[in-house]
């Protein structure tokens, strides 16, 4: 990207987020006697870079205490960078946090920023204020994300009053208030059930395909993922990882999905499968394990040709597990 | 509002105009109104509690001018000052600090809140985040302190009969202006202190509430050394013990000159200046460091 | 035997709960000792106008300051302790989890604010009265029986003190409103502990009064035990902690086993 002199702001749809070398150390004291302290240098983001386009949807993945949500603190201009350069919609957010947190949304699904004794029109109506959204903005956006995510009923319902899914969906609409350029997702589907979790990815592709908003998500559920983003990050150690295509990721990562055969009686280990092998059996119940590229349809049609097949499930691999056969390979 | 035309522009964004400054005090503070009104109606939900807990607001307060009843029931002076002399100290105190502690009671918080991490959740927002600290919580049960504190002040300039001047009355005013305004400095610059060390919530209570208390009676119950302190390092001695000790004719125990009593409005905007400066840095450093 | 070894368990766990906050135990001695130095010179000033006020000359005066300071925290007279955890598992319902655990539910806490109180009295105890020992001059006695009465009165300080939060908290089970039942129970303590005031300099029948209620035990009797005002040598104010200790005790007992039939009812 191009670094300008007088700091204007060119539009910069190619690199919406712009981030190169970024880096985050923080000095971490420790007692190491009755007296004495020291003090060492934890790399929390050690060196990252990408850049995202405008309208993309990306997913944002790796383990625990990887520099994921440093990283997200310092996209959203909580945290000032140890070093590199940050663009976000052409402004440095930790320069100017109060002119960039207007572009963009934030969602955490482990936390909700809706009141919780007061109807869901109330978080809303202070959000307007909070965000100085002209009155007839705010009512086009809010009867948008009120048909879309199905909260007709529920305006007037005291938050404490309302499911987990349903919660959801009302912060996701909080956040989407102010016509924010860039959505930042934290865990968005945790916890939900299967349809309230469908409804939401349903509508976040609807918001990117309409909308054109830029959105980072980041989740434990590769499912949200496959769904949802063209495109995965993936960082661990602060280092960056992979970057590309989730088929990709499974390559890299020799992803491994189980599918998991209820037969009707106990059974020596299925056999000569080509492309599976059997991990485990226990009674009547075997986990088989074949590369996540390949189909499970034609590997289902060869047992239940040979076996007295039951019934069936395939598990997708985890992302710890993907993460993990990375550093092996 | 504020930022209108500066929106295209880089740099400039950071360069504060007088008028700049204004807005962004004005949009605070209006901020400040709005959030603080969600909390109202949000403790509305809980009728009862909200009664209760003014009530039990206001019965702690008064717990504490009984305990200065009772000692006036075995004694008549306390430090050379009566009673009615004693409730005006304890009237003034109370009320400046309950005006404090109504406004921004809740900065102590701010521990806790760096460490449950919703302190980024008021980042994230495009409201000056001192704002959003001082409305924290916001609770009306609090008017039971400044109600309580009236009624002791009220009672004490009954009993009192001064001659009372426009000067006088005057200075009573701006004494209980400016003491909510140093209590208030001493609930942030508690709460900032916190962005270091977040378990040390407790720390700002020797001040603010041991300040409120200290005030309550006559500075000659103190040895000079304390009072010294509470004048100088913590003005608290500004708040209502040097302009009251001239309302009420006393001699002050440290011998200043005269001027002083009227230096509270002065002071109390220093004590702003010098808790704006401290709020930043606190601010930068969580910035800087994270929780 | 297992019993015993259990609530043992639970009370260190109350213990290194309340010890992992360094900063905040040094943040509390801090204000304790500001709070010490501001209540002894009021005392001071009292005692000056009056000397012998309530049985005390100056000295026994300003010990008994920094004895209620010692006390502050470890027997929770400002309110900390048990109870918020208590009230807010009342509140969410995970109460009734509790009450189907195999230990007793009193028993349990009990243990657990033990362990608490424990560490409040090493934490934040012995600094500010050494402190106030060091500023002013203080009654303290040499004989170690009394030091060790004086202890004896301290636990069961704690006691009278958790048996009394506890009857508060369990009216959570029937109120739901936490915040209002704690802010009366504090109220309460602070007044009738001696806190504010040794209650021997309470006027007339009133003074009289609230040298029988149960918060005396908290304050006023261990305070009397350390400065040799208590009769008996001591143990008349052991005897009337003790007849507290067990009546509230026993209260707690009842009111929860009316509680919990009306978990059960309810079903949680």
């Amino acid at each position: 990207m191009q670094e300008d002199a007088g700091g204007a702001v060119r539009d910069t749809d190619g690199a919406f987020i712009d981030v190169t070398d970024l880096r985050k150390t923080f000095s971490v004291r420790r007692r190491s006697g009755l007296l004495r302290r020291t003090s060492t240098e934890v790399h929390a983001v050690d060196g990252i870079s990408f850049t995202l386009r405008r309208g993309e949807m990306t997913g944002f993945i790796g383990p625990n205490g990887a520099g994921k949500s440093t990283t997200i603190k310092m996209l959203t201009g909580i945290l000032s960078p140890s070093g590199g350069r940050l663009r976000v919609a052409g402004v440095d957010p930790a320069r100017d946090r109060t002119r960039l947190v207007r572009r963009i949304g934030v969602v955490f699904g482990q936390r909700t920023t809706l009141w919780w004794d007061l109807p869901l029109r109330d978080s809303y109506g202070l959000v307007r204020r909070m965000y100085r959204i002209p009155r007839a903005r705010y009512e086009e956006n809010l009867a948008r994300c009120v048909e879309l995510l199905e909260l007709g009923g529920l305006l007037d319902v005291p938050v404490r009053q309302l499911s987990l899914g349903q919660r959801m969906r009302g912060d996701i609409t909080a956040a989407l208030l102010h016509d924010p350029d860039v959505l930042y997702l934290d865990e968005p589907t945790i916890g939900l059930d299967v349809v309230s979790k469908a409804r939401v990815r349903e509508f976040l592709l609807h918001l990117n395909a309409e909308r054109g908003t830029t959105v980072l998500l980041t989740t434990h559920d590769l499912s949200d993922i496959e769904h949802l983003c063209e495109r995965v990050v993936v960082i661990d150690h602060g280092r960056l990882m992979y970057d590309g295509a989730l088929a990709g990721l499974h390559e890299v990562g020799r992803g491994e999905r189980t599918l998991v055969v209820d037969l009707e009686r106990e059974l020596p280990p299925i056999e000569g499968i080509a492309g599976a092998r059997t991990v485990r059996t226990e009674g009547p119940r075997q986990w088989l394990t074949f590369p996540a590229t390949a189909s499970a349809a034609p590997l289902v049609s060869r047992i239940a040709a040979d076996y007295p097949l039951v019934d069936l499930s395939l598990r997708e691999p985890a992302i710890e597990d993907v993460i993990a056969r990375m550093y092996a390979a | 509002m504020a930022e209108t035309g500066a929106v295209e522009r880089g740099a400039p964004g950071r360069r504060l105009s007088a008028r700049r400054a204004l807005g962004r005090v004005a949009w605070g503070l209006r901020a400040y109104g709005f959030i603080a009104a969600m909390w109202v109606r949000s403790t509305m939900a809980y009728r009862a509690s909200f009664a209760m807990m003014l009530v039990a607001n206001f019965a702690t307060t008064f717990l504490d001018f009984a305990a200065i009843m009772i000692m006036f029931s075995q004694v008549d002076a306390l430090g050379g000052f009566a009673l009615p002399e004693v409730a005006f100290l304890y009237g003034t105190s109370c009320v400046a600090f309950g005006l404090s502690d109504l406004l921004l009671g809740e900065a102590e918080r701010i521990g806790r809140r760096v460490r449950d991490g919703t302190m980024d959740i008021l980042l994230m927002r495009p409201v000056p985040v001192l704002s959003q600290i001082a409305a924290d919580r916001f609770a009306l049960r609090r008017l039971g302190r400044i109600i309580q504190g009236s009624l002791v002040l009220g009672w004490s300039l009954t009993r009192l009969q001064l001659d009372w001047t426009a000067g006088e009355v005057l200075l009573t005013v701006s004494m209980v202006l400016s003491g909510g305004l140093i209590f208030g400095c001493l609930f942030v610059l508690g709460g900032a202190f916190q962005f270091w060390a977040q378990d040390a919530s407790e720390v700002q209570n020797a001040f603010t509430y041991g300040g409120t208390t200290l005030l309550q009676y006559p500075p000659t119950v103190f040895g000079k050394e304390l009072v010294r302190g509470a004048t100088f390092v913590v003005p608290l001695a500004f708040v209502n013990w040097l302009p009251a000790l001239r309302v009420l004719g006393h001699d002050d125990p440290l011998g200043l000159p005269g001027w002083v009593d009227f230096a509270a409005p002065a002071v109390a905007l220093l004590c702003c200046a010098g808790t704006a400066l401290v709020w930043r840095a606190g601010l930068r450093s969580y910035r800087s460091t994270g929780s | 035997m297992h019993l015993l070894r259990l609530n043992l368990a639970v009370a260190a766990s109350g213990f290194r709960r309340y010890a992992t906050y360094r900063v905040a135990t040094v943040a509390g001695v801090f204000t304790n000792t500001v709070f010490g130095f501001i209540l002894a010179y009021t005392f001071i000033a009292l005692w000056y106008e009056r000397p012998q006020l309530g049985g005390y000359d100056q000295s026994q005066a300003l010990t008994f300051v920094w004895i209620g300071q010692a006390m502050l925290a470890t027997a929770a007279l400002m309110g900390g302790g048990f109870q918020d955890e208590f009230h807010e598992r009342v509140r969410n319902g995970d109460v009734a989890i509790d009450l189907y655990r195999p230990v007793d539910l009193q028993l349990w806490w009990f243990a657990s604010d033990l362990g608490r109180a424990a560490f409040q009295l090493l934490g934040r105890g012995l600094v500010p009265m050494a402190v106030g020992a060091f500023a002013f001059e203080l009654t303290l006695p040499s004989s170690p029986t009394v030091w060790l009465l004086f202890l004896c009165a301290v636990f069961l300080a704690v006691v009278v003190s958790f048996a009394l939060r506890y009857l508060f908290a369990l009216c959570g089970f029937w109120l739901l409103d936490a915040a209002g039942l704690g802010a009366l129970s504090t109220l309460m303590s602070v007044f009738f502990s001696g806190m504010l005031l040794p209650l021997t300099v309470f006027p007339g029948a009133f003074g009289e009064v609230v040298l029988w209620l149960p918060w005396a035990a908290t304050l006023q009797v261990p305070a009397d035990v350390l400065l040799g005002e208590s009769g008996g040598g001591g143990l008349a104010g052991l005897g009337f902690q003790l007849a507290w200790a067990v009546v509230l005790l026993v209260a707690g007992r009842l009111l929860q086993a009316a509680a919990t039939s009306k978990v059960v009812v309810q079903g949680g």
